[in-house]
């Protein structure tokens, strides 16, 4: 753990420190946990507004790191960018590097397919698909080419289990997937995104349409998840963020203000501003 | 200082309340007048044809004899006609509203194609009679056949058909796509797997109503020369076909010779009017059923 604690960096406003610092951590980093995403001098424009300023990050493997920051900060921006899922947007320009496992996957001769199949992405809103649970689930292996039943099954039993549902559901495997509670939905979501097996697993503020109980099984739930993947998550709840990740990242207006460990920005925040968004006084 | 006078108010209460019962008399003589005269229409037709019809009617085959004359002809030509205006109008139809919904980019093209889909479905039948027989019954040398038919309705009732389907689409929430692609699926995947079956009931009743325009169509074959004095069946798409419109009409006309041939255009048009209406149920049938999806 020393060599964690000894990786994480107070990253300032300032870009041209940032990408300083993060080289620095790349270094030190290599005794620690391997990265997962290395983002670079990330800038993104909706048409001609500036959405995401120089960003740069390193995301690492098996921890949870959670983004916060207020409304329309680029927070859920950043984290589409991670999988592409942004390229969806018409008028989207994106400059930088985003090193996926040290490959750039924002070069053309990147497949976003096999982007999206190794980085997995939970949404804001439960999104089943208007099919049977079992459907659901085997959707993601079925479009990879996984065509026998047995397989199908064993993959539906175990990502139904890997997220914490399959007790609710194995008697209903056929039913509509709409039959399902808010809270149960999203679980579902979580699910069909483990059947592809990802690497990482990207959550766009998945608790934020819950009720708190439900809100609390899937923070349960992504702490568990943590053993097998790398886990991004957007959300607008502080004390999620605390609660649940190893490190955070402070977006405001674009930038990223501060990036630390969690402990660090949730007790001694070095920016004015992570403190005043933290303690509640914007956002 | 009062801006509100409650003494004036009082007083022009009862005008108001009165324009306010004239407005809603107004707008229910509007819908009374179009029942009214949709009523006499049924009323007129069923008591002129009613008793024309039985089972004689449905399988008889045509006959100068008004007794023995029976529409079996022109109905097994509207079946043919929906035989090919159906997978025509599908599969060229779903395709245009699948490339202009998800493929298409939105721009000058994509505007251009979409003002020509509107125009082309505010273009009078007749116009599109001509066109199928300058080019399929002259052109292509088909002659008043059922393809030559089938082929005309279907560029008819084309419009229709993308533009349902064009909303269907586009109803398909953003949401459903989103989830498909984050896990790594390729455009036609999400096409084919998740946007087609969750507009498929808004497709299919496009298709239906495109399909009941088509069969109560008549001027185009009227243009494309197809004859009513019909006594062979068809049993191929290069056989010479009548339909039930045509036959309502030349026994029309020729009522004027024969009296019981208005009954018999009597008779017709209600079996025409109930397979329109079975048609239309149909469509909303499969509209509600599935409208609770998402």
């Amino acid at each position: 753990m020393g060599g964690k604690n000894m990786a994480a960096v107070t990253y300032s406003a300032n870009p041209v420190e940032v990408f300083v610092t993060s080289r620095e951590e790349t270094a030190t980093s290599v005794a620690g946990k391997n990265a997962v995403f290395s983002v670079r001098d990330l800038n993104l424009w909706y048409g001609e507004d500036h959405a995401l300023k120089n960003i740069n990050l390193e995301l690492k493997e098996n921890e949870i790191t959670a983004i916060i920051g207020p409304s329309g900060c680029g927070k859920s921006t950043f984290i589409k960018t991670l999988n592409r899922m942004v390229e969806l947007i018409p008028s989207v320009r994106i400059g930088g590097n985003i090193l996926y496992r040290g490959k750039d996957i924002l070069a053309k001769s990147y497949k976003v397919e096999d982007l999206r199949t190794r980085v997995g992405m939970v949404f804001q809103k439960p999104n089943p698909f208007p099919k049977s649970i079992y459907e659901n689930i085997a959707y993601g292996p079925k479009i990879h080419g996984i065509r026998n039943k047995k397989i199908l099954d064993e993959i539906v039993e175990k990502s139904l289990r890997g997220a914490a549902i399959w007790d609710e559901v194995k008697e209903r495997l056929h039913e509509n997937a709409y039959g399902l509670s808010g809270g149960q939905q999203q679980r579902l979501c979580i699910a069909r995104c483990l059947a592809i097996e990802p690497d990482v697993i990207l959550m766009d503020e998945p608790t934020s349409a819950l009720d708190p109980i439900s809100t609390l099984k899937v923070e349960e739930l992504v702490q568990e998840l943590k053993k097998d993947f790398s886990i991004v998550i957007v959300t607008h709840n502080m004390q999620q963020a605390a609660r649940i990740s190893d490190k955070t990242a402070f977006f405001l207006s674009g930038e990223v203000i501060e990036f630390d460990r969690t402990k660090k920005i949730f007790s001694s925040p070095a920016d004015k501003r992570t403190e005043d968004y933290i303690t509640g006084r914007f956002g | 200082m009062h801006y509100m006078n409650h003494t004036q108010v009082q007083k022009r209460m009862s005008t108001r309340l009165l324009k306010n019962y004239l407005a809603k008399l107004l707008f229910l003589l509007s819908t009374l007048f179009g029942l009214v005269v949709l009523a006499a229409l049924i009323y007129r037709v069923v008591t002129q044809g009613v008793h024309w019809i039985d089972l004689d009617f449905l399988i008889n085959r045509l006959s100068t004899d008004p007794k023995k004359a029976g529409i079996l002809g022109a109905i097994a030509g509207t079946l043919w006609l929906m035989a090919v205006v159906a997978p025509i109008t599908l599969i060229i139809g779903v395709g245009t509203a699948i490339y202009l919904e998800e493929y298409a980019k939105k721009g000058r093209f994509q505007r251009f194609i979409q003002i020509n889909i509107s125009n082309l479905s505010g273009v009078p039948s007749i116009v599109f009679g001509l066109l199928g027989l300058t080019v399929f019954v002259r052109g292509m040398e088909l002659g008043a056949v059922i393809l030559a038919g089938g082929l005309t309705m279907s560029l008819l009732v084309l419009p229709i058909v993308v533009v349902a389907a064009q909303e269907a689409i586009c109803a398909v929430p953003q949401f459903l796509r989103e989830a498909s692609y984050g896990m790594g699926a390729t455009k036609w995947q999400t096409i084919l797997n998740i946007v087609i079956p969750a507009a498929l009931p808004g497709i299919l009743t496009g298709v239906i109503l495109a399909l009941s325009r088509a069969v109560g169509e008549t001027a185009p074959l009227v243009v494309l020369g197809i004859p009513a004095l019909l006594i062979p069946l068809p049993d191929g798409l290069f056989d010479k076909f009548t339909v039930l419109p045509l036959q309502i009409y030349y026994w029309t006309l020729d009522s004027a010779l024969v009296a019981e041939y208005a009954n018999l255009a009597g008779a017709s048009i209600i079996v025409l009017l109930v397979i329109l209406f079975l048609m239309n149920s149909l469509a909303i049938l499969i509209r509600n059923k599935f409208q609770r999806r998402h």
